[in-house]
């Protein structure tokens, strides 16, 4: 009996033992990994969110800011015991409870699952006054879109999320984003935040981006594109507004647009901004630009004559054609009637180097290097260099792409006399100097000033471009009517309708391209469909901008009604 | 240790207190150490209860019916106990199969028995019932038991055991097995026999695995790794263990312990309490609080040591080593070194049932005290 009793005591005590040694164990031993496991359950590391930067235009008016909100979160591992009291904030937030309810089953082991996004203040105040165990709030920023359509593609969007996906929003995504912060809670097991400990880094905000975009000029590019899209019954359409003092983007609008602030029809092709990511044949209004090359080569003069009759011309086995027989015309006047042999015929007549390399270095081929996101660089190609025909379909825009941003920095170069400044859709406060932006000079003053004369013929009543006259200012461009490049040739009857051209002839402010993509309303040619766009976008922009009229002329205004009055350069109508 | 222990008891007689005492049948030692263990109970329940007076109040109220039930079995001279031990051994089997047959279903297992005045757990009496029964058939047989004997003693344990089991609660399946057993053990079981139940238990547990349901596996298998289901059936485990771990020495102080407070843990009133208990205490609350249990238990088996018969001594060893059974598997559980069990920290976690039985059992154990002591005079 003793030795039970021994034997019962010493396995009591080897017992005992057991239990302080596995105490003792995880509180001196491990004590700090328990610890640091029990911090690892109480404290959480929450972020903060960061503002991301406005962007505003040149003249800081918003194209998108950013507003707090809040958005409804759960903890499915809590909410899981509290099924019938979600009903309610489901039915207060608008969601089906059953499809809900599975979401938090297929999630439940996962500690946040977004309810509701975004959600307006008063919203989301009703639904913390339900106070359901594991939803919580969370301070979020909303971005909003003042200016719709009217700016979509250019300043682009971004996600729920706060990050870009689209245009501006894309491409300085790093720059407006900002970085979130973080602090330290306490909480408890439901997820509730029981006290801040401490703030590691506040949430530092994004930097504001000021684009060289002028909202106004914007909304009135816009406009009439849009109206002259759906006159036309066209397929799409795009339009650049540049400063060619400054190199500077101060419009650009496409055809078709979208709802950014609602994208949730979103059509992918909606949101592409043509005027930078689409590339087409210039067509005609490549041929200011052959004869700015011919100027140049010394082989050319403007008072040359060339011959055009009949009307039709061989180059190796091909036939080039004019509308009609245009007989002798000057160089200037190759460009108002458009001759396609003519034109021909000047480019034929210099060396092929000297005519590819006035579009290289009119930057075609490449990329503006303006920056924005998905800029195509269309193509310039060398065959053209040992091939007549091509080098004659060059010179009149076949045989190469451009963008609408391309053909508009080409032409501001004839615009500035010759100097091509890159091109830029941010504002740059040096360049308010009124000091020229420093550029490229890619022809001489002459050669420039010589081309924008003859294309000011263009806009005369005996040129093809004469409905992009702007009342009191002279204009200098150029229409081109482009057969649609399809699959296996040329389109007999789908257009692309272009005009690019400059205001005023003399000392250019503004550069505009307007192309309107398959017309099919009857009307197609350039100087009919994308010519109205530019004169009554620039009528406008010489109004906004407070340009100096450089042509007066009592019979226009008394002939054409509907363009104002703009002697002094205010007050009138579009 | 015992001379001088008792000497020291023996001095307290001489007190009018413990004249008084005795004719209550009151073992005063006993009673002290009983009495600090429910103090600390109550401090740390208030605490785990987030400062519930309702809680504290309830618990006070089971305190006093336990207290009751307690001085009124140890008013039973320890006589009649053996009287009535097969009689309630009789009893409590015949209720164990009502119970099957048409008891209460509560938390997925069939253990009450609805007596329309009170609902009855029939298998917490057979934790009392069964060592009575198996102290009362060994005691008069000759010392050491034969194999026979053993073999009745076997049948006694085992058919209450299975009747528990299959309702199921394997919980108090197994403590009212090591009620019978520690009865057997001290009765005088040849020590190869012993060794050789032993090492055929161990044989048998792979047999034993596969007649365990899927949620008694799962918790077995959470032991030896709770990380494998963290936030399922092992969650109970790494949040206790964080609780003790997260303790350190000193503790974190009354109140304070954050995965208590913050509702980390789980059933922290009732089966994990000694979580609650060592996180805010620290070691030095743990050494404190199982001396407090060691105290009683000694108190106990030196109880069973100085009975007057077989019997007594037989149940008093049993009593004191089941009790002993429940605090090691509570607090082994909740230490992750047993797998979850449901059995609560004796007389400290917060519930009413098996805090009734374990007085009951310090009813009988003081009877056998202060009976010994009248027979002595």
């Amino acid at each position: 009996m003793v030795w039970r009793r021994l034997s019962a005591g010493v396995v009591f005590a080897l017992l005992v033992a057991v239990l302080i040694g596995k105490t003792l164990d995880m509180q001196i031993l491990h004590s700090e990994f328990f610890e640091a496991q029990g911090d690892a359950r109480q404290l959480r590391t929450v972020s903060i969110s960061a503002h991301r930067g406005d962007i505003v235009d040149r003249n800081g008016e918003p194209f998108a800011i950013s507003a707090p909100v809040n958005s409804v979160w759960l903890n499915p591992e809590v909410v899981r015991d509290h099924l019938d009291d979600l009903d309610k904030v489901a039915k207060l937030l608008a969601i089906d409870s059953i499809s809900l309810k599975e979401k938090i089953k297929r999630n439940k082991h996962r500690e946040f699952l977004y309810l509701k996004r975004h959600a307006s203040p008063e919203l989301a105040e009703e639904v913390m006054a339900l106070k359901v165990p594991g939803v919580a709030l969370l301070n979020e920023y909303r971005r909003y879109y003042p200016s719709g359509e009217v700016a979509a593609h250019v300043v682009g969007f971004s996600d729920i999320d706060d990050n870009g996906q689209e245009g501006i929003e894309l491409a300085f995504n790093e720059w407006l984003k900002g970085i979130p912060g973080k602090k330290r809670i306490i909480r408890d097991r439901l997820g509730r935040a029981i006290d801040d400990v401490e703030r590691i880094k506040s949430a530092s905000p994004g930097k504001p981006i000021r684009l060289s975009i002028d909202k106004r000029l914007q909304y009135i590019t816009y406009r009439t594109l849009k109206a002259a899209v759906l006159k036309h019954n066209a397929v799409a359409g795009s339009a650049v507004v540049l400063d060619v003092r400054t190199g500077e983007v101060l419009a650009m609008a496409n055809q078709p647009s979208f709802n950014v602030n609602d994208r949730r029809q979103l059509q992918p092709q909606a949101t592409r901004n043509r005027a930078v990511t689409d590339v087409y044949e210039p067509g005609s209004t490549m041929k200011p630009i052959t004869v700015a090359a011919a100027l140049e080569s010394g082989r050319w003069k403007p008072y040359y004559k060339v011959e055009t009759a009949p009307g039709y011309m061989m180059v190796k086995g091909n036939t080039i054609r004019d509308h009609k027989n245009y007989g002798d015309l000057d160089v200037g006047g190759v460009l108002e009637k458009s001759s396609n042999v003519g034109i021909s015929k000047i480019a034929l007549a210099m060396d092929a180097e000297q005519q590819w390399s006035m579009y290289q270095k009119l930057g075609f081929g490449m990329v503006t290097g303006s920056g924005f996101p998905g800029e195509a660089s269309g193509q310039l190609s060398l065959n053209a260099l040992n091939n007549d025909f091509e080098r004659a379909s060059m010179a009149f825009g076949y045989g190469i792409s451009v963008t609408s941003l391309q053909l508009a920095h080409a032409y501001s170069a004839i615009a500035a006399d010759g100097i091509l400044r890159p091109v830029s859709f941010l504002y740059d406060e040096d360049k308010e100097t009124g000091k020229p932006v420093e550029g490229v000079r890619v022809m001489s003053a002459e050669t420039a000033q010589a081309v924008r004369k003859m294309m000011q013929r263009v806009i005369s009543d005996k040129g093809t471009g004469k409905r992009a006259d702007v009342a009191n200012y002279t204009v200098a461009g150029k229409t081109g009517t482009v057969h649609k490049f399809i699959t296996g040739g040329y389109a007999k009857d789908r257009y692309l309708s272009i005009f690019a051209g400059m205001v005023p002839a003399d000392k250019p402010e503004l550069v505009m391209v307007v192309m309107v993509d398959e017309p099919r309303n009857g009307e197609h040619f350039g100087g009919l469909v994308a010519a109205p766009v530019f004169s009554q976008v620039m009528s406008g922009a010489m109004r906004l901008m407070d340009v100096a009229p450089d042509k007066i002329s009592k019979e226009r205004l008394m002939n054409a009604g509907a363009i104002p009055k703009t002697v002094s350069g205010k007050d009138g109508r579009a | 240790m015992q001379s001088s222990s008792e000497q020291f008891f023996d001095s307290a007689y001489q007190s009018k207190l413990s004249r008084f005492l005795q004719v209550l049948h009151i073992d005063p030692v006993l009673l002290a150490g009983l009495l600090v263990l429910m103090a600390c109970g109550l401090g740390i329940l208030y605490s785990a209860s987030d400062g519930s007076i309702v809680v504290i109040q309830r618990q006070v109220i089971r305190l006093a019916i336990a207290f009751a039930v307690m001085f009124f079995v140890a008013q039973i001279p320890q006589h009649q106990l053996y009287l009535w031990a097969p009689w309630f051994f009789a009893l409590g089997i015949i209720l164990l199969v009502l119970v099957l047959v048409a008891g209460d279903v509560g938390k997925g297992a069939q253990r009450w028995l609805n007596l329309y005045v009170i609902r009855f757990q029939p298998s917490e009496m057979m934790k009392l019932v069964t060592p009575m029964m198996i102290a009362w058939y060994l005691c008069e047989k000759p010392f050491p038991p034969k194999v026979t004997s053993l073999f009745i003693s076997l049948v006694l344990v085992v058919l209450p055991t299975m009747l528990i089991a299959k309702q199921p609660d394997l919980g108090t399946a197994l403590l009212v097995a090591t009620a019978g057993f520690f009865v057997v053990f001290f009765g005088g079981i040849r020590w190869r026999i012993l060794f050789g139940a032993i090492f055929l238990m161990l044989a048998l547990i792979p047999v034993l695995w596969q007649f365990m349901h899927d949620y008694q596996k799962q918790r077995v298998l959470t032991l030896f790794d709770p990380g494998r289901d963290p936030l399922g059936s092992g969650y109970h485990i790494i949040q206790s263990t964080i609780a003790i771990g997260s303790g350190g020495i000193y503790g974190k102080g009354w109140l304070n312990g954050t995965q208590s407070q913050l509702d980390f843990l789980p059933e922290r009133t009732t089966d994990f309490i000694y979580a609650v208990f060592a996180e805010e205490f620290g070691i030095m609350g743990a050494i404190v609080l199982l001396s407090i249990y060691a105290f009683i238990i000694i108190r106990g088996l030196y109880i069973a040591a100085n009975a007057q018969d077989s019997f007594g001594r037989l149940l008093a060893g049993s009593l004191s080593m089941t009790f002993f059974v429940y605090l090691f598997v509570n607090v082994g559980m909740v230490s992750g070194i047993l797998p979850v069990v449901g059995v609560p920290l004796p007389l400290v976690s917060y519930g009413g049932t098996s805090m009734v039985t374990l007085m009951a059992a310090f009813g009988m154990l003081m009877s056998i005290s202060t009976n010994r002591r009248l027979v002595a005079k």
